[in-house]
């Protein structure tokens, strides 16, 4: 690996993976930005605001629904800030959930400063495995976007995958951002109108 | 209903359990300890420790994403620790419950929890969340129920604050003894 994935292809590859069953959630910033991008449904959540809460929005949607396969696209940013997440998860384990970290050690939207994960020192795959979590890797390379597709999709979780990316500055793909829409519009999705607003 | 001033988190429990709350979120409390435990045994319920409150509003907020119900458990000093992930409730008017056992007011000997105690009521105020103020156990138990009403029907982030002349403070130099 030379200088790392391009998150808008590796995203783009990954939404292809999904099924009628599959919710995802996008932290603030790119994640958000990548998923719009890749194709916008109602079965997505895109989170705009609240940094460090994707993870444990992901893991409260795969509480109360088992059948569904929840996937939590974040960044570095936002995962470093929310660490305990992977503890609680790990304690309290859900079989549905994949969380995907696009790590660019960087703070995107704020002018691209490094984060913790830039220099090496700090490796949030290895804070997940340490935490408990049962299935934790760290993808480099395009050849190895059949195995994501696999951890994320197929394989009994929690999973936590770090990808680690370029940092680039690409276009803002924004999505609706009305957060009472956008939860509307997931659960009524989901649950059926009939049953999301009565 | 049971005598409330004797086993008030046992009517809380109840109407948790009529009103559909099925995932409790927490960061345990002495004054909550009792009704944890009832939540802990009760098959319906499913219980989560989370390492910092703000876990607990993100969680939540995902489970009524996926259409259910829950109620977060804190004390006073973990409402600071909750204020910026109450954005997400408030812009998506998701329906919110907490019940936050109060510090740092009635006789507290512990002046670090005093900041906090007593900024409780203004800081969620200022989120936008709903406050009921109970000072005594035997009301609790409505005021759960009401809160409940307020936050799933109305779409309201709701927190039902439990005194600390309700709950009986910790005599700290009886401990040191």
């Amino acid at each position: 690996m030379s200088d790392g994935l391009h998150r808008r292809e590796l995203v783009k590859e990954l939404v292809k993976g999904r099924d009628a069953n599959t919710l995802f959630l996008a932290g603030l910033g790119s994640p958000c930005w990548d998923l719009a991008n890749a194709g916008d449904v109602p079965e997505n959540f895109y989170i705009w605001g609240a940094m460090g809460g994707a993870a444990m929005t992901g893991f409260g949607v795969a509480r109360v629904q088992p059948e569904k396969r929840v996937v939590v696209l974040t960044g570095d940013g936002e995962m470093l800030m929310g660490m305990g997440a992977f503890a609680t998860i790990a304690n309290h384990p859900v079989r549905n959930l994949a969380i995907v970290v696009l790590d660019n050690g960087r703070f995107g939207e704020t002018g691209g400063q490094k984060t913790h994960t830039s220099t090496g020192v700090t490796d949030l795959a290895g804070i997940a495995k340490a935490s408990g979590i049962p299935v934790t890797a760290t993808i480099t390379k395009e050849s190895e976007i059949g195995n994501l597709r696999e951890l994320v999709f197929k394989t009994p979780g929690p999973v936590v995958v770090v990808a680690k990316v370029q940092y680039e500055k690409l276009k803002f793909v924004l999505p609706a951002n009305s957060g009472s829409y956008l939860k509307d519009r997931f659960r009524n999705a989901i649950l059926g109108e009939d049953r999301a607003q009565k | 209903m049971t005598d409330s001033k004797l086993d008030w988190p046992a009517d809380v429990h109840k109407i948790l359990r009529d009103e559909g709350i099925t995932q409790v979120a927490m960061v345990p409390d002495a004054g909550h300890s009792r009704l944890i435990e009832l939540c802990q045994s009760d098959n319906a319920m499913s219980l989560a420790t989370m390492t910092t409150e703000e876990e607990g509003i993100h969680m939540l907020s995902g489970v009524f994403l996926g259409g259910g119900k829950g109620v977060m458990l804190l004390q006073s000093s973990g409402v600071g620790n909750i204020i910026n992930a109450l954005a997400m409730p408030n812009t998506c008017r998701i329906p919110l419950l907490m019940i936050v056992t109060m510090r740092g007011e009635w006789g507290e000997f512990n002046s670090w929890q005093v900041p906090m105690g007593q900024g409780t009521p203004g800081a969620l105020e200022a989120m936008g969340v709903r406050v009921l103020r109970i000072d005594e156990t035997d009301e609790v138990p409505q005021a759960v129920k009401a809160a409940c009403r307020l936050a799933f029907d109305s779409q309201q982030m709701v927190a039902v604050l439990i005194s600390q002349k309700a709950l009986g403070f910790k005599d700290f130099r009886e401990l040191a003894r």
